[in-house]
């Protein structure tokens, strides 16, 4: 198959931001989303009513999806503000709009995606010129065209969630929704052309343990369904119709990477210790309650992070204090007493909360964000609040606020979980009141001043993500300079090194949840640290165990000691690929 | 039965914003008359909330309403109602509208 392409189409190759690393190799599958170009599509002229067809059924799910809205929210926040839901029903009922839409379908024979979203953009730039209160009016418009087009593809991404044979996804972004549904047994793989390292993609990507590359600006426009792809999501590559060469060199390659993924499924029942009998905790990183099975087949011993972001993006108003229950019980559950750390909200740098924002923020990654916005918004967030400390009875639950910069944060954050219990105790309703406390130490701030914040918390975790972005001042979905993202900078080694050994001396428990944890070239150096827990994506358990247990506390101690001494990150990494490559040279072939 | 029309004057502070506009659309919908707004330049169907919200009506603007069918001119009448009325807004209001 491969070297039939070669001959009849040129071979391309794109590059991009690696964000779950791996080969995969197989035809590619294009989406449409949301938000974006929708291309012109022709369909053949006997198509056009059932693109008609179409155009109804998905009007119809809408409305159903607006009636259970407004009734969801006249129930939570009144009538007033359920009201705007009668602008969208009257949108999608408006007979005019509906002809309009059908005119363009049938006359171009196109798509109904493309009608939709050709005739409400015309309606929205009209709109954008009136006066500022009807020109408001314009994401209503927005928001409608959305929602049939998600209806539309909605239809669409049935086939994606009953394959049948092994596709790549190709798309311009994908939303939460989507990649839930997704069919995990026949995704090989991810290329999007939006979207950075910490993209919701690049999430859920490395949790399913398939390879993505992001931040391929135009691979959509590319390719097309059913070409030949290759996906390198360790180099951040995707090539597209490869020629039969490079097709051979990848088998080759994505063989070897079985065979080596294969030759660690052994280790799961064994104990992350390291050859000298230093006994180190593994745990998973979890975005999904149902993600804690795959941490547990890989060996996990609990959970380290449970990012509770999807209970929001997965739907278009707030989760009520039983959603957050329903989906903590159930994570807990499937623990089997086994420790999980929830992590509270950490929304705001994103499209969901800046598209949601009165007036986006110039500089989101420095703005409302994370703990900043919990702390301005006191309703939602205790209602989280409310769901963890009522989950945690008789469970091994801690309580993590993200994005902690100052004391002052940590003690209101801490003194709003008080008020909380109080509130609990007067109603009478079970709870945990002495659940441990801890925060994320993933801003320089934070690092800086862990000594005293190690006073006040039961646990620090290091997210190396944001650790890196900010002490480095790097956006890493900015391609121009993500080569200065780099876990190897020697700044983020020295706060590293502090963090862990402030932890040792309060005898405060630290733990890395950062990626870095996920990356065995880093094993080394955050043993010798100190460091006794990891906690990262599931599928990247079994190697960071495998590594663990080939070295001795004596060599990583060498290790961590040595790599203080060097002044660029590329002589870390290259003294680092060395380290690990003496101790388990099958992880890193030629 | 012939065509009726009537003006009428754009009086609530923020004008035909989008929820008076679905007020006057549901109204409109209630007649089995061909109603019709007119702002002068645009002339639309004010059975559609899209159409009606084109007029970007603000306050101040005369509109003329034309009716046909059996019911026009009850749905005149009624339509004339809802716009004198401030389309229920006429009481103080500093908060911008309400959607």
């Amino acid at each position: 198959m491969g070297t039939d392409a070669g001959n009849l189409a040129e071979m391309r190759i794109k590059k991009g931001i690696g964000v779950s690393p791996g080969v995969a190799i197989a035809p590619a599958v294009v989406m449409d989303t949301e938000e974006f170009d929708i291309p012109m599509r022709h369909v053949p002229v006997d198509h056009a009513q059932a693109e008609l067809a179409r155009l109804v059924k998905a009007a119809d799910v809408s409305k159903r999806e607006i009636l259970d809205l407004r009734a969801r929210t006249v129930e939570r926040i009144g009538q007033e503000t359920a009201s705007i839901f009668d602008f969208h029903l009257g949108l999608l009922e408006d007979k005019v709009l509906h002809q309009k839409i059908s005119d363009t379908i049938l006359g171009g024979n196109v798509t109904a995606e493309y009608a939709v979203a050709t005739v409400l953009r015309g309606y929205a730039k009209e709109f954008l010129g009136m006066p500022q209160y009807l020109a408001e009016r314009v994401k209503d418009i927005y928001d409608i065209e959305k929602r049939l087009l998600r209806n539309l593809t909605g239809q669409r991404h049935e086939s994606l969630a009953h394959l049948t044979k092994d596709v790549i996804v190709l798309a311009r972004d994908l939303t939460p929704s989507q990649t839930a549904g997704m069919d995990r047994n026949h995704i090989r793989g991810l290329a999007i052309d939006a979207g950075g390292q910490t993209s919701h993609t690049a999430i859920v990507a490395r949790a399913l343990g398939i390879p993505a590359v992001v931040g391929l600006n135009d691979v959509t426009a590319e390719a097309s369904a059913g070409d030949s792809i290759i996906i390198d999501g360790t180099r951040g590559v995707v090539v597209i119709d490869p020629d039969s060469e490079t097709l051979a060199n990848y088998e080759q390659y994505a063989i070897q990477q079985v065979e080596f993924i294969h030759s660690l499924d052994a280790l799961r029942d064994l104990p992350a210790t390291t050859r000298d009998g230093h006994e180190i905790t593994l745990l998973g990183n979890i975005e999904f309650p149902s993600e804690v099975r795959t941490v547990l087949e890989k060996g996990g011993q609990g959970v380290g992070l449970y990012r509770t972001e999807f209970l929001y993006l997965g739907s278009d108003v707030e989760p009520t204090e039983e959603d957050h229950y329903k989906a903590y019980c159930q994570v807990l559950e499937e623990c089997q007493g086994r420790p999980v750390v929830i992590r509270t909200l950490d929304l705001g740098a994103d499209k969901y909360t800046q598209s949601r924002a009165r007036v986006p923020e110039r500089n989101p990654m420095l703005g409302c964000r994370s703990i900043r916005f919990c702390l301005q918004n006191l309703v939602m967030f205790k209602t989280q609040i409310r769901a963890i400390l009522r989950a945690g009875v008789g469970a091994k639950v801690s309580m993590m606020f993200p994005l902690i910069t100052n004391l002052m944060e940590l003690r209101q954050a801490k003194s709003i979980v008080r008020d909380v219990i109080e509130d609990l105790e007067e109603e009478g309703i079970e709870h945990r009141p002495d659940m441990p406390i801890g925060i994320m130490v993933e801003t320089p701030s934070a690092a800086l001043q862990c000594d005293a914040a190690a006073k006040e918390v039961d646990f620090f975790s290091i997210g190396t993500n944001d650790l890196i972005q900010y002490t480095l001042a790097v956006d890493r979905g900015n391609e121009k300079v993500a080569s200065l993202f780099s876990a190897a900078n020697p700044a983020v080694l020295h706060l590293l090194r502090d963090v862990i050994r402030s932890g040792l001396r309060h005898d405060v428990p630290v733990s890395v949840c950062g990626e870095m944890a996920a990356d065995p070239l880093f094993t080394m150096p955050l043993l010798g640290m100190g460091l006794k827990t990891f906690s990262c994506a599931p599928p990247a358990l079994p190697e960071i165990k495998k590594m663990i247990r080939s070295v001795t506390m004596e060599q990583s101690l060498q290790v961590a000691r040595k790599v203080m001494n060097f002044e660029s990150d590329k002589e870390v990494l290259n003294f680092l690929h060395a380290a690990a490559r003496k101790v388990l040279p099958a992880a890193w072939p030629d | 039965m012939a065509t009726l029309k009537r003006e009428v004057k754009i009086v609530n502070r923020y004008g035909l914003h989008a929820r008076p506009a679905m007020m006057l659309v549901e109204l409109a919908n209630r007649y089995s008359s061909k109603i019709e707004v007119s702002n002068g330049q645009l002339t639309i169907d004010a059975k559609s909330i899209m159409s009606v919200m084109r007029l970007a009506a603000v306050q101040g603007t005369i509109l003329t309403i034309t009716a046909d069918g059996k019911d026009a001119e009850d749905a005149l009448a009624s339509l004339e109602k809802l716009v004198q009325d401030g389309f229920g807004e006429m009481e103080p209001a500093d908060d911008g509208p309400s959607i």
